[in-house]
């Protein structure tokens, strides 16, 4: 396992990575809520796709 | 379903959908072998516990340089095919690229302050992947600064292609100049030099974070998607406003 004058330098990278990596996820997560949530605004003011789908449908 | 299927955005839609779930429980499977691997690994007779680092820094240094690869597709197929979902893929990857790249540049000073007594050097590999970093960034202003899409996706394109021509200064930087940074140890003539106990995990991290990238790309790419039909959709609110 760890151990050793330098495991500190290996914890912190984990670490880091780890952090990135979950702040990625739940940016891309907010970003597909906040989108949806303006399409269904858009759609309750009555404007909606020629094709007439909708975000129900995504 | 054909690739040609994939060209129009609602199918692309409904398709990941179907997919994502799956990628993501992939990922995370593989990403916790890979990390239980990483952790059994025993300790480098000269590096000692350091190569534990190599586990994360060389996958983020991989995918770093295979996203603007993506991007470079992309870009073409905005240039040359006008494909619909080109500009689509390569903005929503830029920043996924753009995380890999700053994870490859920290954990390689995190692994160089122990190992070479520095966590920078200015020399080939290091600047050339530092570049690379800038460069995302770059992109990541200009698609936010020009209002058009179609202008932004010509000028991204444009400046995802002259920013190609680094990727064969990166790869090769170690072995045109003396560099600090070692050569390749894994993708090299003859086979990798790494031992089975340190290359097993470090492929299946490989493989665990470019099952990342696909799953967290698909995902951005739908957010993009939504993100332009909001924008259609409120161009036709404020036109029926105006009339």
């Amino acid at each position: 396992m760890l151990s050793g004058p330098h495991a500190s330098f290996v914890v912190t990278s984990y670490a880091l990575a780890t952090a990135v990596v979950l702040i990625l996820i739940v940016w891309i997560a907010i970003d597909y809520r906040r989108q949806k949530a303006r399409l269904r605004e858009l759609e309750a003011s009555g404007v909606t796709r020629r094709s007439g789908r909708g975000v129900a449908d995504i | 379903m054909t690739l040609i299927d994939l060209a129009n955005p609602t199918r692309f839609l409904s398709l990941t959908a179907r997919i994502l779930p799956w990628l993501a429980a992939a990922t995370a499977i593989l990403l916790l072998v890979g990390l239980y691997q990483a952790a059994m690994a025993p300790d480098d007779y000269q590096q000692g516990a350091t190569v534990k680092i190599m586990f994360i820094h060389v996958p983020n240094a991989w995918l770093a340089m295979f996203v603007w690869g993506v991007m470079s597709l992309a870009a073409l197929g905005t240039l040359v095919w006008r494909h619909p979902l080109a500009d689509v893929a390569a903005k929503a990857a830029a920043p996924i690229g753009a995380a890999f790249t700053f994870l490859a540049l920290v954990t390689g000073a995190l692994w160089g302050r122990p190992m070479w007594g520095t966590y920078w050097e200015w020399d080939a590999r290091l600047t050339s992947v530092l570049i690379m970093f800038l460069m995302y960034l770059g992109l990541i202003a200009l698609w936010r600064a020009v209002e058009d899409p179609s202008r932004a996706a010509r000028a991204a394109a444009i400046l995802t292609l002259v920013g190609a021509l680094n990727l064969p200064i990166i790869k090769f930087s170690v072995d045109w100049w003396n560099t600090l940074h070692q050569p390749a140890s894994v993708l090299r003539m003859g086979g990798p030099s790494l031992d089975r106990t340190f290359l097993i995990p470090l492929l299946v991290m490989a493989v665990a974070f470019s099952l990342l990238f696909v799953t967290l790309h698909l995902a951005a790419m739908r957010n993009e998607i939504l993100r332009r039909r909001v924008r259609s959709l409120q161009m036709m609110q404020a036109s029926r406003r105006s009339a």
